[in-house]
């Protein structure tokens, strides 16, 4: 496969690109999903093929062929120069990239239990078992569990020399239980919503344990129709760290990606409250506020060896102390702002130009139990979740809603609470932290969106439950 | 080999061991991206897509490869009618689509589908030259090619289907503004006009004020209506979802105000996208909404068989699991132009696009969202000046009712909703009262 990579960089070079780097992948994605004791999908997919990146000027250009033969990938390379050179057309200042070590490597995620070799007859054995465990709650009208496993294989050639091979082994799954009212519907899951995913084998569902969490999520679920709603108002909101994760991910990760501070997505995903002048002394959050983007932690879902522009995986702090202090970024970008590579920039399959994506972007965890935090709120709620998100373009203003919440009284946990949402403004709601749980999960999320054409991205987000003092929640159309 | 030879060939191999139905999507795809008024990233691909469904006695197993050689196809089946028989029965496995011929051809124009990276830079550079120096980002799209279907129960079906889309962002300082225009040709997307429609918005939204939260009247644009209709559409209209219970459709009743007729029609000149849905069924016009009255549900086969009704031919691939959802929207128009609308406002806001809007309960059709590329006071029946973006959270069915429709606009056309272009055509709608519960600041 090497050979593949290596004629498409040739076939870049030869059509003028000043450098040009080609992944050969072969990667497949298998699903099962089931509703209510019938398996509803059962899903095979598999791309292959190469994609080649050729840099003249101010542009890259990208071109994808699944023909896997050194002819087509010599082509696909004069291709994609060809591309870039049609984007003189409006050019701009030349795009330089920041020097990476140049080294032939391999790298294999680690796991203990290949999932294509557990039968298809075991894991939907699994998932209707769950699910007719959550049908037997009375009240539950829709029951569904679901798993999902990737495999991928990369060939990684660039013209000055780099060739690395990885495979990459993914695995997750899930279950929720939906309770139909008379004007809502109410939803609980486990491990979180839309499921826990992370680096790893077959032994990545066995230690979720399904079947010992279903009667409580169904019961849960239908427990909330009658619960009380949630009041309006701001009171110290406590964020278990599933939650905590998909906020770190929407008002951290993304506002640090550098190919958005610097302006690239600005019309579709949006640009970034921070600016670079301020790197460095920026008051991000509280002093509990410590983030870093970590590539190299052992089975969260965004750990790799090289990112795919062959830049090594490594931890890099984006926040320290409550100060904004790195970016997420790839070589082009990394050169622009006169920084290093952070070896963040990976591609959604061969057919993908590889672009800046969020790594293990995790919060480093507290001194405090979950339940010291508790025992030391006065009034406020815990929220546990994730249910909807919403943000601007600049990652400024979010609202959050969470499957549940449970009102906190004097130190102690009280009556459930249905539609919990909480709203804010991210540097004051970040401020707001006093404190952190040490209680850490690496919750991984496969399903991060962005780019044009549009790419799938998969991150990780180490967390632990959190206090955040005097958010507004509670908001209401 | 061309698309339908080869699902004709993926379904012999599968034979007479199972049901069997093979899409082959052979579109290729460019896109030619720019910011900050520059061309940066410029990409394409070409290859075919085979995608299987197999039933082994209601053991239904699905494979998807971009790998078009016999041999990996051959093991491909192989493999898929292996995994088919390992699964327990899908009880809801409605069969295969009877053989039906399509109601007309797909909307293509080869001169979009052959596009060249020249063709789509050219737009880019006008779309960006228009801003006469704000700086500029969006993209210029092409997607094109023959898609064919096949199946054992005889059902047969190719076709051909192109789009493109150039949409984009002029900025000035913090404010912005968007133009957008899709087609089923290239040919029909000048860049300059859609580049300066973007600059004057933008130039009129420099300087915002900040507006406290509350209800407002409001001037929708047909973005902004474009992505409504994809919440209704895809959590509502979608039969599996009101089999569920989940869905806010009450067939019959008056759920929306009476200048309310919203159907789907792949035969509609504005339409974009193939005859016939993933299920091999040809795609039909479907009144959803008649003058405010819920009148059905788009169907796969799934949703059919289980209902005791006919597939209306809304299968998307992965439906299994989301369930039909109709993608060729019209939300009829009504007589007043988009300044008339605002005319009639005595103080309200005009929106000319939301942002990353969220469902918070099907069944209510509560979403929240911010608006995005231009918000606008409205005083006196004129546009008094911009304002900051706005965070709202509303019911999508509420805003709609009876009462609440002030006024529909005249200007329909295909508009970009948040989930992507030629979705859904829609005018400008004037509503009585739309919910912003927050500010800038929160």
């Amino acid at each position: 496969m090497f050979a593949i990579s290596r004629s498409a960089v040739e076939g870049a070079l030869a059509a003028g690109a000043a450098y040009a780097d080609a992944r050969v992948v072969l990667s497949k994605h298998q699903s099962l999903a089931c509703l209510n004791g019938n398996l509803e999908a059962l899903d095979y997919d598999e791309r292959a093929g190469v994609g080649v990146r050729a840099l003249i000027g101010s542009s890259w250009g990208f071109f994808a062929t699944p023909e896997l033969t050194e002819q087509a990938a010599l082509a696909a390379g004069a291709e994609a120069a060809a591309i870039a050179t049609a984007s003189a057309m409006a050019p701009g200042p030349v795009l330089h990239l920041t020097d990476v070590p140049v080294v032939e490597a391999h790298y294999e995620t680690p796991h203990e239990e290949d999932p294509w070799g557990v039968s298809l007859s075991e894991k939907a054995d699994l998932l209707v078992g769950v699910t007719e465990t959550m049908q037997g709650v009375a009240g539950v009208t829709l029951a569904q569990a679901s798993m999902n496993f990737w495999d991928t294989e990369k060939f990684f050639v660039s013209s000055q020399g780099h060739k690395i091979s990885q495979h990459l082994v993914e695995a997750g799954g899930d279950l929720a239980a939906t309770a139909v009212g008379e004007s809502e519907t109410q939803r609980r899951s486990y491990p979180q919503s839309f499921g826990q995913f992370e680096s790893g084998g077959y032994e990545v569902i066995r230690r979720f344990d399904l079947p010992g969490n279903a009667g409580r999520v169904a019961e849960e679920a239908v427990a909330l129709l009658s619960a009380d709603e949630c009041p309006g108002g701001t009171t110290d909101v406590i964020l278990e760290s599933s939650q905590l994760a998909l906020q770190i991910h929407e008002s951290v990760g993304h506002a640090t990606e550098l190919d958005r501070i610097l302006g690239w997505e600005a019309a579709f995903a949006g640009t970034s409250w921070l600016d670079l002048a301020q790197l460095g002394t920026l008051q991000f959050g509280s002093r509990l506020m410590n983030i870093t983007a970590d590539a190299t932690l052992p089975g969260s879902l965004a750990t790799f060896g090289f990112d795919d522009e062959g830049t090594p995986a490594q931890c890099v702090d984006l926040v320290k102390d409550g100060v904004w202090v790195g970016v997420l970024s790839g070589r082009d970008s990394a050169a622009i702002a006169g920084l290093a590579p952070g070896g963040m920039v990976r591609g959604d399959g061969y057919n993908r130009m590889p672009m800046v994506r969020m790594t293990n972007v995790g919060l480093l965890p507290g001194e405090s139990s979950v339940e010291e935090i508790i025992s030391e709120t006065r009034d406020g709620i815990y929220m546990a979740t994730n249910r909807s998100w919403s943000i601007d373009d600049k990652r400024l203003n979010f609202q959050f809603g969470c499957e549940v919440g449970w009102e906190v009284k004097n130190g102690r946990l009280g009556r459930m609470l249905r539609n919990p949402t909480y709203t804010g403004i991210s540097p004051q709601f970040w401020a707001s932290l006093d404190m952190l749980s040490s209680e850490q999960v690496y919750w991984g999320l496969p399903n991060c969106g962005k780019g044009q054409p549009m790419q799938i991205g998969h991150t990780g987000h180490p967390a632990s439950a959190g206090r955040f003092r005097d958010v507004r929640v509670g908001v209401k159309g | 080999m061309k698309v339908a030879p080869l699902a004709e060939m993926v379904v012999g191999m599968v034979g007479d061991r199972a049901e069997a139905q093979v899409t082959v999507d052979g579109t290729h795809q460019g896109l030619t991206r720019f910011a900050n008024s520059f061309i940066h990233q410029n990409v394409a691909e070409s290859g075919r897509t085979v995608q299987l469904k197999v039933a082994v006695e209601g053991k239904v197993a699905a494979a998807t490869t971009t790998r078009g050689d016999e041999e990996r196809l051959r093991t491909l089946v192989e493999e898929t009618i292996y995994a088919a028989h390992l699964r327990p029965t899908d009880a809801d496995w409605p069969g295969l689509a009877p053989p039906a011929k399509a109601m007309g051809a797909g909307h293509f124009d080869v001169g979009t589908a052959r596009a060249t990276p020249v063709e789509r830079a050219t737009r880019a550079r006008d779309f960006i030259t228009a801003g006469q120096g704000s700086l500029a980002a969006g993209y210029c799209d092409t997607d094109g090619g023959p898609v064919a279907f096949a199946n054992s129960a005889g059902q047969s079906l190719e076709t051909s289907i192109s789009r493109a889309t150039l949409d984009g962002i002029h900025q000035i300082g913090t404010a912005a503004g968007a133009g957008h225009a899709t087609a089923a040709a290239l040919s029909e997307i000048e860049g300059a006009p859609v580049g300066a429609m973007a600059a004057k918005t933008a130039r009129a939204a420099a300087d915002p004020g900040e507006l406290e939260p509350a209800a407002y009247e409001v001037v929708l644009s047909p973005e902004c209506v474009a992505t409504m209709m994809y919440f209704l559409a895809f959590y509502g209209w979608n039969a599996k979802q009101h089999d569920e219970g989940q869905s806010f459709v009450a067939l019959g009743e008056d759920q929306f105000d009476s200048r309310v007729t919203i159907v789907d029609d792949f035969l509609d000149p504005l339409s974009v996208g193939p005859s016939f849905d993933a299920d091999g069924t040809p795609k039909r016009a479907l009144t959803l909404v008649e003058a405010g009255v819920s009148r059905s549900l788009a169907h796969d086969r799934r949703t059919s068989v289980k209902a005791g009704a006919a597939s209306t031919g809304h299968a998307i691939h992965g439906g299994d699991l989301y369930g039909p959802v109709p993608t060729n929207l019209h939300f009829r128009p009504g007589s007043q132009s988009q300044e008339e609308l605002i005319a009639s406002v005595d103080r309200g806001l005009f929106v000319s696009a939301f942002n990353y809007c969220r469902i918070l309960d099907p069944r209510t059709q509560v979403i929240t969202g911010l608006t995005r590329n231009g918000t606008f006071l409205i005083e006196g029946g004129e546009i008094a000046g911009a304002v900051s973006n706005l965070r709202f959270t509303q019911s999508i069915v509420g805003a709609l009712a009876s009462g609440k429709l002030v006024g529909v606009g005249s200007d329909a056309r295909l508009a970009d909703s948040e989930v992507g272009p030629g979705l859904v055509s829609a005018p400008s709608l004037h509503l009585a009262e739309w919910h912003f519960t927050g500010g800038a600041q929160g």
